[in-house]
């Protein structure tokens, strides 16, 4: 779904992790894995990947599907204790594997990372460097991605709602 | 996913909201939450676990398994244990830094205070000294690693969906995962046909044609349940077919998503093609010839030239069955060469018994290393002068040179005994012309 106005296009999708995050879209070619294709300090170095050296970090980044080795949980917990997350993880299908990463990341060191599942269209119709905001609720229940947004809506989250 | 929110029985419910204890609640948290977000109705219960979350990536998974168990956290159910980050029974092999030493043990020895079996291997379904750890058919588990996803599923026939760090665990401490994915009839149909009756049966021979196979399918069924038609194979010749399966699982599971593939005529879900075919969808068929496969061989060596510093076999780790294989390539034949590490990763269980029929004395005489407990490919085991290193594994190659910034050559178990003895790269392609 898709709306505009003063402050840019904002597109509705489904809550896979509550969260808020605002940063420039990173729009991911080919899936991704976290395990093995990103390191520490949040840098694509899959060199299968054909964005290899992209940082990760602060950006809404945008993938088709999560791929490879279910260690990335693991890492992507890491990369939110670290501060070296991505800003938002927008998805055209359900990862789990990025979505325990997000659970486990609130259990432990209550940061909200939001990941949100969009239309396969609208997914494929963002472009990278767009300044975007997410807002997702609790999971399974409604997101939204504003997109050319000077500034990114303050939303309020029920830390509860996971 | 049809619509409707999850529904908890009222025990899930009583577990959710602490009555079984903190630790159950908090695994029931990610339980619950990953259910919502998958769009799962009801969650349902599990026969056994395979937990890979103790492999050291960070203090966040160290953190959350210890206050699992400082809330006096226990595993429900059977849970056996991935690779660790170290080689408990061969120490020297590995060269940890401080943390990883430190917290790496930790982490393994948190897991195991949880109550799971220290198997420290990606490949518990194989038979050492003990039954390897083998869910009936049709039973519902929760197993992480991807290799060992794609094997419980597709070799034989339970039920797991995708589980990793943390999810293993918490279905194994809580005993539920959600009723979503592969744990569903709908989502094990073929929605792919990848047809190799035109491959010649010799290459099919080389073992190096099965994690070729792996790459293919990866990358053309990505996430998606392929059905593989005109493979050789019999799940009761001793192993051979389950080693070659094992190979192509993990590579899938690397090139792609793959979770479950059937191979018709031989993976006990598919019997024939029809009993696999989604319903609802014409399976797209693709015809395999011999030049995919060796384009899919060479996609996974990104070695130039014939240098050589080390071999790399067992991953997933090596089995009884391959033990035998190297131990007859290596009898009666030159040693490797002294600027060749060979390095040969294995499960503990699978040790024991390759010990005892001596097989790793084989091994050990021509001058090669077995590692259990760990993987060359995760932790620092090679030397850093290695740059360029053979492996019969799809997966090793698929993950080494970004874990490790080495090259790689894929070549099947003979060519790496050749290349070992040799010095040198050498390869054999007349089969695959």
């Amino acid at each position: 779904m898709t709306g505009s106005g003063a402050e840019g296009r904002t597109l509705s999708g489904r809550s896979l992790h509550a969260g808020t995050g605002s940063g420039d879209l990173l729009c991911l070619a080919e899936p991704l894995s976290i395990f093995g294709g990103v390191d520490a300090a949040g840098v694509l170095v899959d060199p299968h990947h054909p964005q290899r050296g992209a940082r990760l970090s602060g950006r809404v980044v945008a993938m088709a599907s999560g791929r490879g080795s279910s260690s990335s949980s693991a890492v992507l917990a890491e990369l939110v204790r670290t501060g070296r997350a991505p800003a938002a993880i927008l998805l055209a299908e359900c990862d789990t594997i990025l979505v325990v990463g997000a659970l486990v990341a609130a259990e432990m060191y209550a940061r909200l990372l939001p990941v949100v599942e969009l239309a396969p269209a609208d997914l494929a119709s963002l472009a990278s460097d767009t300044p975007a905001a997410v807002w997702a609720g609790p999971a399974a229940g409604p997101a939204t991605l504003t997109l050319r947004a000077d500034t990114a809506e303050p939303a309020v989250v029920d830390p509860e709602a996971r | 996913m049809t619509a409707g929110p999850l529904r908890l029985r009222a025990d899930e419910q009583a577990m959710l909201d602490g009555e079984h204890g903190p630790a159950v609640a908090m695994a029931m948290r990610v339980v619950v939450g990953v259910a919502r977000a998958a769009g799962a109705q009801r969650l349902l219960p599990i026969e056994s676990a395979h937990a890979d979350g103790c492999l050291y990536h960070g203090i966040a998974g160290l953190e959350f398994t210890e206050r699992l168990v400082e809330l006096g956290g226990a595993v429900r159910v059977r849970t056996t244990l991935n690779v660790g980050s170290l080689d408990l029974l061969h120490p020297d092999l590995v060269h940890p830094d401080d943390e990883l030493a430190s917290n790496g043990r930790r982490l393994m020895d948190a897991h195991v205070a949880l109550g799971c079996e220290p198997t420290w291997s990606c490949a518990p379904y194989q038979a050492g000294r003990h039954p390897g750890h083998r869910p009936a058919a049709g039973s519902h588990v929760a197993w992480a690693e991807s290799n060992a996803i794609a094997f419980v599923n597709s070799v034989l026939g339970a039920r797991t969906d995708r589980y990793g760090d943390f999810l293993d665990i918490a279905a194994a401490v809580s005993g539920r995962v959600p009723d979503a994915g592969l744990h569903r009839d709908e989502a094990r149909a073929a929605v792919l046909v990848l047809d190799f009756s035109a491959v010649s049966r010799e290459l099919l021979e080389v073992d190096a044609a099965w994690p070729a196979i792996g790459v293919l399918l990866g990358e053309l069924a990505g996430t998606r349940v392929a059905a593989l038609t005109g493979l050789p194979g019999d799940l009761a010749d001793g192993g051979r077919t389950e080693d070659r399966l094992k190979a192509l699982g993990a590579t899938a599971a690397s090139a792609g998503g793959v979770a479950l593939y059937h191979v018709v005529g031989v993976t006990p879900e598919a019997p024939t093609l029809a009993a696999v075919l989604s319903s609802d969808a014409r399976a797209h068929v693709v015809r395999m010839h011999g030049a995919d496969l060796r384009a899919a061989r060479d996609s996974l060596s990104t070695a130039s030239g014939d240098r050589l510093d080390a071999v790399s076999l067992g991953t997933p780790h090596f089995s009884v069955a391959e033990f035998a294989a190297l131990s007859a390539a290596l009898a009666g034949g030159q040693p490797f060469a002294d600027a060749v590490d060979v390095y040969v990763s294995t499960g503990r269980d699978v040790l024991a018994e390759a010990r005892r029929l001596g097989y790793v004395e084989a091994v050990v005489a021509a001058g090669g290393r077995v590692l259990t407990d760990t993987c060359t490919y995760v932790t620092p085991v090679l030397h850093p002068r290695v740059r360029t290193v053979m492996t019969n594994s799809g997966k090793w190659a698929w993950y080494a040179p970004a874990n490790l910034g080495v090259d790689t050559v894929l070549g099947s178990l003979a060519e790496c005994v050749a290349s070992a003895r040799a010095g040198r790269v050498v390869r054999d392609d007349r089969l695959w012309r």
